[in-house]
């Protein structure tokens, strides 16, 4: 017997409220206000993070001196993206990138906006361009762009 | 460590949608590998379940399949990642004195749900999720770090892909059955570049399951064991950008274990055959430098050489690999399952001749966090 | 074949409503320090690491790799267990066999919850089935409520029986400084008073009877780590380790429709297999002290009973007699368990703790004064998971 197959369509939302916590809040907090990017440096290693860490999973250790990064920074690694499930708020194609800050340890993610894709590179300086509302999260950054220098 | 082995394997078909539901697969898998190991449910003293919530769409995943992992009455618990970690447990707990025989068992539906939202969120909320980031962008985004780093290129990770769908057509449970050549690749529609549509691997459906017994229980079956000589687990950072992405450190500590268990000194010498996890094609050529069958830098130089091809010194990924199937977190399972049927003898056309040390290898995590490997010998 | 185990530490951070001065990342990072410092060891001494979660619950997929920077993780063997509400007791399990495995020494379960953050009946509803029993579930009270009707019927409970339960268990919580629900008004007053209150304000709201605001466990935001290590090391890092002398977990159960509302089968079956193994013939002589994971009052008169303590119908007896308070012959709960401290993913895995600090004499306020010889953990989630865990003083033979 010929069984028609049934597909039941449901979504899961549960909605949820994340405590970004004190670290993070201070990271966010210098973006929405200030339009600054901090990160803190492990008494240990050295190592200067960002997004900031409230310990240093490295060394085990609180990082408490937070440290005053620039807005500038190189890419690292870019990837120019043809599909969006909504999320991000930005058209199709995205460009990402893994930008090192200066000042700043390992690479920090975020979009790369104001240039044509063909144009991105690996070593390109980059400047980060800050939304015009800021609500105290990582889309307070709106994009990085070329810098000219 | 104390003897243990591989008694039975069993796996389902992989397809990119299948009728059954979550229980029904892994009843499939649980009745096959139990066959294959000649013996009853009444023979397993404990199980190990492995899924994921995201996934399956369903708090508490383990509670689905339960009846289905025939664990009426019996220890059972859930492993949420890579079946080479459900593998991990599955045998700790056939090492600890309580069992002789675990059945583990793997499943995962990727058609019922939204790969790039489970994926995206893989990512910490507060300051990555939001950007929509997923497993396919930051895989994008490794390899293009790996390119800048070592000079591969998109043409070294197509010869992947194409070396790998040549073996899926040999694999009767493959899921992508189908020779592609290089131009293919180049030609294929863009994702997230560098990665083109035959770079990365397909959404699947399936299950796997496995036996694993100690050498006591041994007396349970009639087939001759495949035995576990080494085995390892190792995770690096998770923020995406914290560590660099064109090496894999974890991926070294965990084979320097499991080769050290196993008295392997000389990989690419004195392994038969290999079974890793090729999410997208450029991760191939990192594993090859992480598993020390190449050196730092140089896991282009590796494919181009020839050297893992079918009629190579080491093949890899005989099965066709992930990117010919990719039931998501079965995955890993999976590549233990074919590298136990390579020492066995009974892997039809894709039987590397005269195997008899294989590894296996399996992530979770975003751009390969964690690793998982298994050295297996007759 | 196999290495005896024992837990030689146990941290946990102060249990709260909502913890917004940390994110979860970082409250995993509190319970490892407390952990680790209780067993005086650093993360370096850890060999492997056990973490787990209800993904839903927190909106995180993969938390094994979302938390390995708090965690104490990187560059160590780290997977994540998950089982629903055992998975406290399940990632305890999953611990211990590492150890007696015989593949790593020292092995750091951990658990944890921010429950301020989620909405934990939403995420529930999510367990069951999609098409038979998710459009009608009530999330968890529901199905207690169904569990505690049932019992009530079949032994003439009452309603005091459940708040006598409650009354003691805040009680208890009285002396654990790390409980969430400190019920400090309650301190001094006659235990027959307390229950009258319960059973008759008003402001005890019946949420779906006979289940009242009072009969129900708290949501916290918690974490809880326990250091589990093999003979080998076990008694060089603690003056009394408490030795897993047997676990056994069962879980029989996907539809809810299936379940015995009559007796917990798995709780039954899960305690039967521990006590066989470990040669425990009398239950209530033998074990010293239980940290019953319970998770609504009705659990501690019933689940008793199911577990072998005492017969079908006499948990009230075993209560009201005074055998579970702190100077009674079974002291259940010391640290006013689940229902003073609920941070979901930790909770079974704090009754691991609980249990072995008293083995331990390390309990501090609410350490029992007689002797431990024998301290029996549970754990409970769904669809009826049990799982069980005897941790005793002397190294198993």
């Amino acid at each position: 017997m010929d069984v028609e197959n049934i597909i039941y369509h449901g979504r899961i939302k549960v909605p949820y409220k994340w405590y970004v916590g004190e670290t993070g809040s201070r990271f966010f907090i210098g973006l929405r206000d200030d339009k600054e990017i901090w990160g803190n440096r492990c008494p240990k290693c050295d190592r200067v993070y960002v997004p900031p860490v409230k310990t240093c999973w490295e060394c085990f250790v609180p990082t408490e001196e937070w440290v005053q990064l620039k807005d500038t920074g190189t890419v690292e690694s870019f990837t120019v993206t043809h599909y969006s499930e909504g999320v991000a708020p930005k058209d199709v194609p995205i460009i990402y990138g893994l930008i090192k800050i200066d000042g700043a340890d390992g690479s920090f993610l975020h979009f790369i906006g104001d240039v044509e894709p063909g144009e991105v590179s690996a070593g390109m300086r980059v400047k980060a361009v800050f939304a015009e509302e800021r609500t105290g999260s990582i889309l307070d950054i709106k994009h990085f762009a070329p810098s000219n220098e | 460590m104390e003897k243990v082995g591989i008694v039975g394997v069993g796996q389902t078909k992989y397809e990119r949608k299948k009728e059954d539901t979550f229980a029904e697969l892994v009843f499939e898998a649980c009745t096959g590998a139990l066959a294959d190991a000649g013996v009853g449910i009444e023979d397993i003293d404990n199980v190990v379940t492995v899924s994921n919530d995201f996934w399956d769409g369903r708090t508490i995943s383990s509670m689905a399949v339960m009846d289905a992992a025939g664990s009426w009455d019996k220890d059972i618990s859930t492993v949420e990642g890579d079946g080479v970690f459900g593998a991990m447990y599955g045998m700790m707990r056939a090492l600890s004195g309580s069992f002789d025989t675990t059945l583990v068992v793997a499943h995962v539906k990727g058609s019922e749900g939204n790969m790039n939202l489970i994926t995206n969120a893989m990512f910490d909320p507060i300051f990555q999720r939001q950007l929509g980031i997923d497993a396919t962008s930051s895989a994008a985004l490794q390899a293009r770090s790996y390119m800048e780093k070592t000079g591969a290129t998109e043409e070294d990770f197509a010869r992947v892909s194409v070396k790998n769908h040549g073996n899926g057509v040999n694999n009767p449970f493959a899921q992508i059955q189908k020779k592609i050549s290089v131009d293919d690749v180049m030609k294929s529609r863009k994702i997230s570049e560098p990665l083109k549509l035959f770079d990365c691997s397909p959404i699947t459906d399936g299950a796997a399951a496995i036996v694993i017994s100690n050498e006591k229980g041994m007396k349970r079956f009639k087939k001759d064991p495949v035995w576990i000589l080494g085995a390892a687990h190792i995770s690096d950072s998770y923020t995406l950008g914290y560590r660099d992405l064109t090496s894999s450190p974890a991926l070294e500590a965990a084979v320097k274990k499991a080769y050290g268990m196993a008295g392997i000194t000389d990989p690419l010498k004195e392994l038969d055959v290999v079974e890793l996890a090729d999410v997208y094609s450029y991760m191939e050529l990192l594993w090859y430098e992480g598993l020390g069958l190449a050196p730092k830098g140089k896991g282009a130089d590796l494919i181009r050489s020839g050297a893992t091809a079918m009629d190579g010194d080491l093949p890899v990924n005989p099965s066709g690999g992930l990117l010919c199937a990719h039931p998501v977190l079965v995955a890993g399972l999976a590549r233990i399952i074919e590298a136990t049927l390579q020492i066995r003898g009974e892997a039809g056309d894709r039987q590397v001749k005269g195997a008899n040390k294989a590894l296996a290898h399996g992530i979770n995590g975003p751009c390969g966090q964690a690793h998982g490997v298994f050295v297996l010998g007759s | 074949m196999g290495k005896r185990v024992a837990v030689v530490g146990f941290g946990q951070t102060i249990g709260r409503s909502s913890r917004k001065d940390v994110n979860g990342v970082e409250i995993i990072n509190e319970a490892v320090v407390a952990a680790l410092a209780d067993a005086e060891l650093t993360i370096d001494d850890i060999d492997a690491i056990v973490i787990g979660n209800m993904d839903h619950f927190e909106g995180i997929n993969y938390v094994d790799s979302w938390s390995v920077e708090g965690s104490g993780g990187v560059m160590k063997p780290i997977f994540k267990v998950t089982t629903g509400g055992t998975t406290g007791s399940s990632v305890a399990m999953c611990a211990y066999y590492h150890a007696a495995s015989g593949m790593f020494d020292r092995v750091l379960a951990i658990g944890w919850e921010k429950n301020s953050e989620s909405d934990t009946t939403g995420a529930i509803i999510t367990a069951f089935d999609p098409f038979w029993e998710r459009p009608n579930i009530g999330g968890a009270i529901a199905g207690l409520a169904v569990e505690a009707s049932k019992y009530m019927s079949n032994y003439g409970v009452t309603e005091r029986d459940g708040a006598r339960v409650a009354v003691r268990e805040r009680l208890h919580a009285l002396n654990n400084p790390y409980a969430h629900l400190h019920q400090e008004w309650m301190k001094g007053m006659e235990v027959d008073q307390l229950v009258e209150l319960l059973v008759t304000s008003e402001q005890n709201q019946v949420l779906a009877y006979p289940l009242r605001m009072s009969d129900m466990c708290p949501r916290t935001d918690g974490a809880a780590a326990v250091v589990f290590a093999s003979e080998d090391v076990a008694e060089k890092i603690a003056p009394i380790p408490a030795w897993v002398v047997a676990t056994a977990n069962r879980h029989d159960y996907v539809y809810l429709g299936d379940l015995n509302w009559d007796v917990n089968e798995t709780l039954r079956d899960a305690s039967r297999k521990v006590f066989e193994k470990a040669g425990i013939k009398e239950p209530l002589k033998e074990i010293d002290v239980c940290e019953l994971y319970m998770p609504y009052s009705y659990a501690g008169l019933k689940w008793m009973e199911n577990i072998g303590f005492c017969g079908p119908g006499e948990g009230p007896k075993l209560l009201w007699d005074g055998t579970t308070d702190m100077d009674g012959e079974l002291p259940v709960n010391p640290s006013g368990g689940v229902m003073s401290y609920n941070a979901i993913g930790a909770t079974a895995l704090i009754r691991v703790g609980e249990a072995a600090i008293q083995v331990m004499r390390k309990a501090g306020t609410r350490q029992v004064q007689k002797d431990v010889n024998y301290a029996l953990s549970t754990g409970f989630g769904g669809c009826s998971w049990a799982d069980v865990m005897l941790l005793g003083k002397n190294k198993p033979a």
